[in-house]
């Protein structure tokens, strides 16, 4: 059975409403980056150094690191060379297959959750990527599947940040916990531990101002923030979700690997996905630093935020190959 | 600070290319290749790239160049002058309307830093006695107002607001008529962050637009934006007529590729530089000094403009004559160094520093602040007579000297062995110079660098 078959038919398994919205969300992905893939490879038959060169061009355009994509060209020059392959329409499958192998990698995807009583998320990340939306949309997802969640107002920095995180704390109908802007948020971090396991809270989301990576004062203050949270609770907390925004470039790199350092990052949340033409960073956090994308947020709906699924991004993104080549398959047959 | 990568990559390749006498295409190539993935690798835009590297190389494969003396020197300063041009040339200034108010309008995406660059411009504008009017048009994302609002009045400044269910563009409008009336001279509407794909978002920016026919419309990029600054910029651009640029977030450790994309396709000037979240002004963007400092030529343009501030210019030329007639004692010494601790921390000094930058990276480059006082310390304990003539120092004397400083002898010889080199050196240098050397205000510069290259540490 083909790559695409099998590809298929795990995913058909799988609800159709959210196949849907992850094609909803990728189109411009799928647009600015398979079609050109595609239109690369119907006008070059052949496969010679101009044609590596554009595909190299198309893979850095969307933001797939430029070492990935070096490492990546590398590979396929040299499969092109074992497999004596000729014609570019060839190339595409094993490209395909290439793309996917490098998204998928270990780890799992899923939210580790505590085996017993609370579970703590904190989310990190540089300013203006979303964290506050994230965790607005991420309680009500919580909510919805009955759980009680509370939410904790760590950014008492930005102003208005606290107001903001309140406001999302209203529409999903969850308490939050803050002190004033200016205070220790580590305090706050206290304040919100405590209070949850008074009231028996099944899950706590905490707040935290953005940051740039290089800062390292407010990354100590982190670092701190994670520390009181881990005293309160051993176990916790149980995820270090980074927020990245899918428009940043080559940065993001620099952003794991730091915000990592500090704070122990153990998955990513990838937000505004569905406006960019992008998501290739995904491909480079993946490769080079082996963090899996846990969410991705494809809207500005509250429902919007969605489990990241490796096949179904792949599928979305190469919905116009996978057609192509079943119907080559069908004329075969 | 911002761009230093794509400065370290650049200054390897030129260096491969400084050494050798001949340049030929294949070195060109091979250049232009290695500035090809250091601007990738900056998240400068593909097809950016690809034009720039095009014309750098078309210029730099020529005759002339070939026959020039150094045609490494030659390339870097054609890559230089495109990075430059690129950047959009010379700074530039908030446009004024002729009829007040001036009105400023900012779009961008969302998490931009739209409200904070707002509080900062507002913040610039009072600081050069303007009456700022901040108009809130940001109805969607909770708490935006409440931010504008906090914003305001910690800076001073009148925030115009009709709560979050009023349409932007009627918010749009009656603020306008609020700064006529209350005589605000600038009026900054903070709207939205969208993506530039919504089209239903898009289409009411236009509206904001047609109701407050704004001066300036600034587009706010996060200096960490990747590929897609170029999407962004082009379709705000096309909606909207952008006439200048914020880039948001320049002190990250962002090569800031996105600078030059979006400078390049819409041809708009990138305004102002905005560091951090605390409000302080807006800062001027300086292309000319960034493409320098990307290509590892130093930042001194910013470094002649301190020295010019701290460094006394009659003492700065008394110490170029000594030096050039070798006269230079101990406690001239003692007194250059002080005037160059007066510029700042010395590793800060080094970055702006061409080649300095590089030389960093070697573990055993780093400038250690504590070793400066003990040469000090050292110079602090000889008497009159052994700084204005270091010839007398003998071993008893070298053997008190490091007792009063707490140092050893050997360090004590040391300083004293590197301070007659220097010496020497200074006259070789005089005298190939001649007595007059560079005019102007590049004297005390040189008698700064002409030390800074010999510290004795």
């Amino acid at each position: 059975m083909s790559f695409f078959k099998k590809l298929k038919e795990s995913i058909s398994q799988k609800t159709e409403a959210v196949t849907n919205k992850f094609k909803e969300g990728l189109t411009k992905t799928r647009t600015a980056f398979v079609e050109k893939v595609e239109e690369l490879i119907t006008r070059r038959k052949k496969i010679d150094e101009a044609f590596f060169e554009e595909l190299e061009e198309i893979l850095i355009g969307a933001d797939v690191g430029v070492n990935t994509v070096m490492n990546l060209i590398d590979e396929l020059r040299a499969e092109v060379k074992k497999r004596k392959i000729e014609s570019a329409a060839e190339l595409q499958p094993i490209l395909s297959e290439k793309l996917v192998g490098l998204l998928k990698g270990e780890g799992d995807k899923q939210l580790r959750m505590a085996d017993s009583g609370m579970t703590v998320i904190l989310f990190v990340g540089v300013n203006g990527v979303g964290k506050t939306t994230t965790i607005g949309k991420l309680a009500h997802k919580f909510k919805s599947e009955g759980k009680k969640v509370m939410l904790a107002a760590g950014d008492t920095f930005r102003a208005g940040a606290v107001e903001q995180l309140e406001v999302w704390g209203q529409r999903v109908g969850v308490e939050v916990i803050k002190q004033g802007t200016g205070a220790d948020p580590a305090a706050v971090m206290f304040d919100a531990v405590q209070a949850a396991k008074q009231r028996n809270v099944d899950v706590l989301l905490c707040d935290t101002a953005g940051r740039l990576q290089n800062k390292a004062n407010l990354m100590e203050e982190l670092n701190k923030i994670f520390r009181v949270i881990q005293r309160e609770v051993p176990s916790a907390p149980h995820e270090v979700l980074l927020v990245l925004d899918a428009t940043t470039g080559q940065n993001a790199l620099s952003q794991a690997k730091l915000f990592g350092e500090k704070s122990g990052v153990t998955g990513l949340v990838l937000t505004k996905l569905d406006g960019t033409a992008k998501g290739g960073i995904v491909i480079a956090i993946r490769n080079e630093l082996n963090l899996p994308v846990k969410f991705v947020g494809l809207g500005e709906k509250m429902d919007d935020l969605q489990e990241f699924d490796s096949e179904q991004f792949v599928h979305a993104l190469f919905a116009g190959l996978i057609q192509s080549s079943e119907e080559s398959e069908a004329a075969e047959e | 600070m911002a761009f230093e990568g794509l400065t370290n990559r650049l200054q390897n390749v030129f260096g491969k290319l400084r050494g050798k006498g001949k340049v030929s295409e294949d070195d060109v190539n091979e250049a232009m290749r290695e500035v090809r993935l250091a601007l990738l690798e900056a998240d400068v835009n593909f097809k950016v790239v690809k034009d720039f590297i095009a014309k750098v190389k078309e210029r730099a494969i020529g005759q002339e160049t070939m026959k020039s003396f150094t045609p490494g020197m030659v390339i870097i300063d054609i890559v230089n002058k495109e990075l430059t041009e690129l950047m959009g040339g010379t700074q530039s200034k908030l446009a004024k309307s002729n009829k007040p108010p001036t009105v400023i309008l900012m779009a961008g995406l969302q998490g931009a830093g739209k409200t904070t660059s707002s509080g900062k411009l507002a913040k610039m504008l009072l600081k050069d006695n303007h009456r700022p009017l901040l108009v809130a048009c940001d109805i969607y994302r909770p708490a935006a107002i409440k931010q504008l609002q906090v914003l305001g009045e910690q800076i001073g400044a009148p925030v115009f607001t009709l709560g979050d269910q009023t349409s932007p563009v009627d918010i749009a409008r009656s603020g306008l008529q609020h700064a006529k009336e209350n005589g605000n001279d600038y009026v900054i509407i903070d709207t939205a962050g969208r993506l530039h794909i919504d089209e239903a978002l898009m289409e009411e920016l236009r509206q904001i637009h047609d109701v407050a026919k704004p001066d300036e419309v600034l587009l706010v990029v996060d200096a960490m934006t990747g590929q897609e600054a170029v999407n962004v910029a082009e379709s705000f651009h096309g909606q909207l007529e952008l006439t200048g640029v914020v880039l948001t977030k320049l002190d990250g450790d962002t090569r800031g590729g996105a600078a030059l994309s979006v400078k390049a396709v819409t041809g708009c000037p990138i305004k102002f530089a905005a560091t951090g979240e605390k409000i302080e002004p807006l800062e001027p963007f300086h292309p000319e000094r960034m493409a320098s400092r990307i290509l590892g030529m130093g930042d001194m343009l910013s470094l002649i403009e301190k020295a010019q501030s701290s460094i006394d210019a009659d003492k700065a030329a008394e110490m170029e004559r000594k030096m050039r007639t070798a006269e230079f004692t101990f406690e001239d010494f003692l007194e250059q160094m002080e005037q160059v601790r007066k510029l700042g921390p010395i590793d800060q000094l080094m970055d702006m520093l061409p080649g300095m930058g590089k030389m960093k990276d070697m573990k055993n480059m780093k400038v250690d602040e504590k070793q400066i006082t003990r040469v000090e310390a050292i110079v602090k304990s000889m008497t009159k007579d052994e700084k204005r003539k270091p010839e007398i120092l003998n071993h008893s004397r070298r053997k008190r000297i490091a007792t009063g400083s707490g140092t050893s002898v050997a360090e004590v010889n040391r300083l004293i062995k590197q301070f007659d080199d220097m010496r020497k050196m200074m006259k070789q240098f005089s005298s190939m110079m001649g007595p007059k050397g560079p005019k102007g205000g590049m004297k005390g510069l040189k008698g700064m660098l002409g030390k800074g290259m010999k510290f004795p540490f």
